[in-house]
C-alpha cells in the first residue's frame, strides 16, 4: 500500500551531517507533511526525492520503481513528479500560459485547451494567461506554479513551503484550496513546511525531523496529544511540563492522580498535558478536595487568553485557549483535568 | 499676496523667491554639458547639410564606402555571434561547473581587457607577420574585447535564481533543453548588452585594425585625415560611422525586449549547484586554457621576447620617462576634468530623476557610443572654424577625452552618490549650510570612493587612447599610445616594447579591481 517509500537515507554536505538514516512511508493518495525547524533537513530530504540531488546512502522507491539506490539516480527529469516552490519559481521570461505549458510539448494538440483547463482548475481568470509573471499577486503566482507542476499529471507532488510567502489570510484561504484540489485530482503530496500548525491542518500524515533525524511519524492528532519526547511536544505547540510518579495505567503529579498510558514505567517520570485539557473553576471553597491555585497573570489576546496560576508548591502553569473568563489575579481556582496525561518514553 | 510687492520679512528672515534653487542650478549645470556632448552630432548634421546633397551622395555612394560597409558588416557579423558562444561557454564552465580554478580563470578571462586592443594586435603581427584581413581581424577583436560580454554574462549568471532550474527538470525537461530553454532566455540582457559594447568597439577601433592593415570606417576616416586634414570625404565617412552606430544602439534595443528578467518572488536564493564535468574536465578545460593563452599568453610572451631583444638599451631613451610623465598627467587632468563634468548629470539622475534628467542622461551616453575618430573630426573642425586660438590645444585634447568618457565617470559616479542618503543632506541644510554647500560638503564626501573610482575609470581609458590622442595632440605632445604608435609604424617593435608594457601594467590593476569589485558587489 506503500506509495513513496525512503529507506535510510542519508545524506552529507562536507563535514555537515544533512540527513540520518531516515525512512519514510508515504500511502498513494495520502498527505504527507515534514516539518521540523529550519536546518532540520527537511527541504533537504524533498530534494532527494525530487531527484535534484541523491542520498548518499538508503534507496528511495516510488510505486515499486526504485529512484535512489546510494548514488545511482533516476534523475529529477524523468521521475514524473511535481514541485512547487516557496516564491512558485516561475520563469520570467514566459507569459503564464507559456509557463503553465513548460512542461507540456509544444505543439502538441488541445495544448491551449489543457491550459485553459488548468486555469479554471487553480480558479484563475484566464485573461491573466498572456501577463507576465511579476504583473501577478504572490497567490496568483503560486496558484500558477501549482498549475503548471498540475499540466504533467505528476503521481506525487511535492510542495517547498508553497504559503509561507503569502500573507496570514491568504495564506489559510490557498491552504484549503490546495488540498481540496490535490484531493480531488487524488495526487499523493508532501508539504514540507516549518509552521506546525500548517503541518497539522494540512496532512493525514506528519512527520517531524530535527537535525537530521526523522523523530516521529503519524497521524497529526497522534502526534500532538502522545508526541515521543519534550522537543517534539514543544515544536507541535504548547505544552504543560510535569514532574510526576508513574502507576500502572495513572501518574501522580501537582494536579493531582491523572489517568496516563505509562508503558509500564514505574517512579520518577515526566508528563506532558497540552493546555486545552486544563480546565479552572473559581473555587473559595477551603475545604473542598481537588487541586487548587491562584491566578497571577492574565492575558487577553482577542480570542485567544492565557491565564498564569500558581499551585500551592510554587509551580506555575499557563494555561492558554479560548474562554470567557478572565479571573482577576488573586482569584482562586480549582484546577480539573480533562482526558489522559501523556507520559514520555523512557 | 502680489508678486509686484516687496519681499516679505519673517521676523529677520528673507523669504527667498522660490525661483533658483540649488536643484536648479545642478540641472543647468548638467544642461550646459549635455549640450556640449551633442556637438559631435551637431557637427555632423552641419557639415551634411553645408556640403550640400549632390556632393554628399558622390562621397557616400562610391565603391570604397561599399567596400568599407562589407568589411564593417562581415567584422561584425563574424565576431559577435562566435564573441556570444565562448563568452556563454566560459561563464558557464567558471560560474556553474566544477571546473578545476575556477575562481583563477574567471580572472584570466577578464585580464585581457587590460591590454590595449592594438597592443594585443601588435603582438599578433610580430607573432606571425603574415596576418591580414578580415579572420584576423575577427581573431584579435576576439581576443581583445571578449571580457565585455563574458563580464555581464558572468555576473548575470551569479545571479540566476536555481530553483527555475529545479523546477523545469521537475517538469521533464533534460539538463541541456533547461539549458537553453530557462538559463539561456534569462542572459538574453547580457548578451545584448555586451554584445553592444562589443559592435561599438569594433567600430570605433582604429589601431587594431590599420596594423593588420584590415579596412574599417575608422581606418579610412584617420586615413583620409592624415592625407587631407578635414576635407569633405572624411566627414562623409563620420557621417556613415555615425549612422552605424546608431543602426547597431536600434537593433540592441530591438532584440533586448520589454520582458522582466528578474527574480520573482521574495527570499535569498539557495547558491546553485555545480554541474559535475566529470571525465569531460580534461576536454573542457581546453576552452579557459586555450583563450588565456591566445589572449594573454600571445601578448605577454611576445611583449617578454621583445624587451628581451632590447634587452637594457631599450629603456634608456629620454622619450619613454617623458612619454609617462605626458600620459599621467593628461589622464589625471582629464579623470579629473570629466568626473567634474558628469557630477551635475549623476546627482540629478539620483536626487531628481524625471523626465529632464531623462534626456539629459540620454545626451551624456550617446556620446559614449561614438567613435573617437568622430569625436576627434568634430572637435579639429570646430576648432578650425570656430575657435582657431583652441586648435591642437591641451583644452581641445582634453575636450575629447571628456566626451569620449563620459558616460563611464557618470556610471561610477551614480552608483556611489546613490548610496549617500539624502536626509543627511536636508540635515545639513537644517543646519544652516545652503543646498550647494550641503551637497558639496555631505553628499560629495560621502561620495569620495565612487569619485575616485570614476576618475581611475577615465584615467585608465585615457592612458590607452590613440585614435584622439593621434589626431588632436597638440605638436610635441607624446603619449605612451602615441609614441608606441609610431615607433610600431616604423616597425621598430623592439624600440615600442617598454611603451606597450607600461600601458599593460597601468591598466591591469585596475581592470582587476573592477572585476573584484562586480564579483563583491553581489557578495562573493
Amino acid at each position: 500500500m506503500s506509495f513513496l517509500s525512503i529507506d535510510k537515507a542519508g545524506k552529507r554536505y562536507g563535514a555537515m551531517v544533512a540527513l540520518d538514516d531516515v525512512s519514510l512511508e508515504v500511502a498513494s493518495g495520502s498527505r504527507t507533511a515534514i516539518v521540523g525547524p529550519s536546518g532540520s533537513g527537511k527541504t533537504t530530504l524533498l530534494r532527494l526525492i525530487a531527484g535534484f540531488e541523491g542520498p548518499d546512502a538508503g534507496r528511495i522507491a516510488l510505486n515499486g520503481t526504485v529512484l535512489a539506490d546510494g548514488p545511482a539516480i533516476v534523475p529529477a527529469h524523468r521521475r514524473g513528479i511535481g514541485f512547487v516552490t516557496q516564491d512558485g519559481a516561475l520563469f520570467p521570461h514566459l507569459t503564464i500560459a507559456d509557463n503553465i505549458g513548460f512542461g507540456l510539448e509544444r505543439g502538441a494538440t488541445g495544448r491551449d485547451d489543457r491550459i485553459r483547463a488548468l486555469m479554471r482548475t487553480v480558479d484563475l481568470d484566464p485573461r491573466l494567461l498572456e501577463r507576465r509573471p511579476h504583473q501577478l499577486s504572490g497567490g496568483q503566482q503560486q496558484r500558477v506554479a501549482l498549475a503548471r507542476a498540475l499540466a504533467r499529471q505528476p503521481k506525487l507532488m511535492l510542495l517547498d513551503e508553497p504559503f509561507s510567502a503569502l500573507d496570514t489570510g491568504l495564506r489559510e484561504a490557498t491552504r484549503k484550496a490546495v488540498a481540496a484540489l490535490l484531493q480531488e485530482a487524488g495526487v499523493t503530496t508532501i508539504l514540507v513546511t516549518h509552521d506546525q500548525t500548517e503541518a497539522l491542518s494540512f496532512a493525514d500524515q506528519v512527520a517531524v525531523l530535527r537535525e537530521g533525524r526523522l523523530v516521529q511519524a503519524g497521524a497529526p492528532h497522534d502526534l500532538y496529544r502522545r508526541p515521543r519526547d519534550r522537543e517534539t511536544a514543544l515544536f507541535l505547540g504548547e505544552a504543560i511540563l510535569l514532574k510526576g510518579q508513574a502507576g500502572v495505567g495513572w501518574v501522580d503529579c501537582v494536579l493531582g492522580r491523572l489517568a496516563a498510558g505509562t508503558h509500564g514505567q514505574r517512579g520518577d517520570i515526566e508528563l506532558m498535558l497540552r493546555p486545552e485539557q486544563v480546565k479552572f473553576t473559581p473555587s473559595a471553597d477551603e475545604a473542598a478536595q481537588g487541586c487548587f491555585a491562584s491566578v497571577v497573570d492574565v492575558e487577553f489576546g482577542g480570542a485567544l487568553r492565557a491565564v498564569t496560576v500558581q499551585l500551592a508548591d510554587g509551580n506555575r502553569l499557563r494555561i492558554s485557549g479560548t474562554g470567557l473568563d478572565l479571573p482577576p489575579t488573586g482569584t482562586r481556582v480549582r484546577l480539573s483535568v480533562a482526558g489522559p496525561a501523556h507520559v514520555f518514553e523512557a | 499676496m502680489s508678486s509686484s510687492s516687496s519681499q516679505p520679512e519673517i521676523g529677520s528672515l528673507r523669504v527667498s523667491s522660490p525661483g533658483f534653487t540649488g536643484r536648479d542650478a545642478v540641472a543647468l549645470a548638467a544642461v550646459l554639458v549635455s549640450l556640449v556632448a551633442l556637438l559631435p552630432l551637431g557637427f555632423v548634421v552641419f557639415i551634411t547639410a553645408q556640403t550640400g546633397w549632390q556632393t554628399v551622395y558622390e562621397l557616400v555612394v562610391r565603391p570604397r564606402v561599399g567596400e568599407l560597409l562589407v568589411n564593417t558588416v562581415l567584422l561584425e557579423a563574424v565576431t559577435i555571434p562566435i564573441a556570444i558562444v565562448l563568452a556563454v561557454a566560459l561563464a558557464w564552465l567558471t560560474e556553474r561547473s566544477d571546473l578545476p580554478g575556477a575562481r583563477l580563470w574567471s580572472w584570466l578571462a577578464v585580464a585581457p581587457l587590460g591590454v590595449p586592443a592594438f597592443v594585443h594586435s601588435y603582438a599578433w603581427i610580430s607573432l606571425v607577420p603574415g596576418m591580414r584581413g578580415l579572420w584576423s581581424g575577427v581573431l584579435v577583436s576576439i581576443m581583445a574585447y571578449l571580457p565585455f560580454l563574458y563580464l555581464p554574462v558572468a555576473a548575470q549568471m551569479r545571479r540566476l535564481d536555481p530553483a527555475l532550474e529545479d523546477v523545469a527538470a521537475s517538469l521533464g525537461q533534460s539538463p541541456s533543453r533547461v539549458f537553453f530553454r530557462v538559463i539561456l532566455p534569462q542572459l538574453r540582457l547580457a548578451i545584448c548588452g555586451g554584445s553592444l559594447l562589443v559592435g561599438l568597439h569594433l567600430l570605433a577601433e582604429y589601431g587594431l585594425y590599420a596594423m593588420i592593415e584590415f579596412d574599417t570606417f575608422s581606418t579610412a576616416i584617420v586615413d583620409q585625415f592624415q592625407s587631407a586634414y578635414n576635407g569633405p570625404a572624411a566627414n562623409m565617412l563620420a557621417g556613415v560611422l555615425v549612422l552605424a552606430c546608431l543602426v547597431l544602439l536600434g537593433l540592441e534595443n530591438r532584440l533586448r525586449g520589454q520582458e522582466r528578467y528578474a527574480r520573482v518572488g521574495s527570499g535569498a536564493a539557495r547558491p546553485a549547484a555545480r554541474a559535475r564535468l566529470g571525465r569531460g574536465t580534461l576536454v573542457w578545460l581546453a576552452l579557459p586554457l586555450g583563450l588565456a593563452l591566445l589572449s594573454l599568453g600571445v601578448p605577454l610572451l611576445t611583449l617578454a621576447r621583445w624587451l628581451y631583444l632590447g634587452g637594457a638599451a631599450a629603456w634608456s631613451s629620454d622619450d619613454i620617462g617623458s612619454a609617462l610623465g605626458q600620459t599621467l598627467g593628461l589622464a589625471l587632468l582629464g579623470g579629473a576634468a570629466t568626473t567634474l563634468a558628469a557630477l551635475p548629470m549623476a546627482w540629478l539622475s539620483v536626487r531628481a530623476p524625471g523626465r529632464l534628467q531623462k534626456v539629459l542622461e540620454a545626451c551624456h551616453y550617446y556620446v559614449g557610443s561614438l567613435p573617437g575618430v568622430v569625436v576627434a573630426l568634430a572637435l579639429v573642425t570646430i576648432t578650425v572654424r570656430v575657435a582657431l586660438p583652441l586648435y591642437q590645444t591641451m583644452t581641445t585634447l582634453l575636450l575629447a577625452y571628456g566626451l569620449m568618457f563620459l558616460p563611464r565617470a557618470v556610471v561610477g559616479l551614480r552608483a556611489s552618490l546613490a548610496q549617500a542618503p539624502v536626509e543627511l543632506e536636508r540635515a545639513a541644510m537644517a543646519l544652516g549650510r545652503p543646498p550647494l554647500k550641503a551637497i558639496w560638503q555631505v553628499t560629495m564626501r560621502l561620495s569620495a570612493p565612487g569619485v575616485a573610482a570614476s576618475m581611475a575609470l577615465v584615467a585608465l581609458g585615457i592612458t590607452t587612447e590613440l585614435t584622439a590622442t593621434l589626431m588632436l595632440a597638440p605638436n610635441g605632445t607624446v603619449t605612451l599610445s602615441t609614441r608606441f604608435w609610431s615607433l610600431t609604424n616604423d616597425i621598430d617593435y623592439v624600440a615600442a616594447a617598454p611603451f606597450a608594457l607600461l600601458m599593460v601594467l597601468l591598466s591591469l590593476p585596475l581592470t582587476l579591481l573592477l572585476h573584484y569589485q562586480s564579483r563583491r558587489s553581489i557578495g562573493q
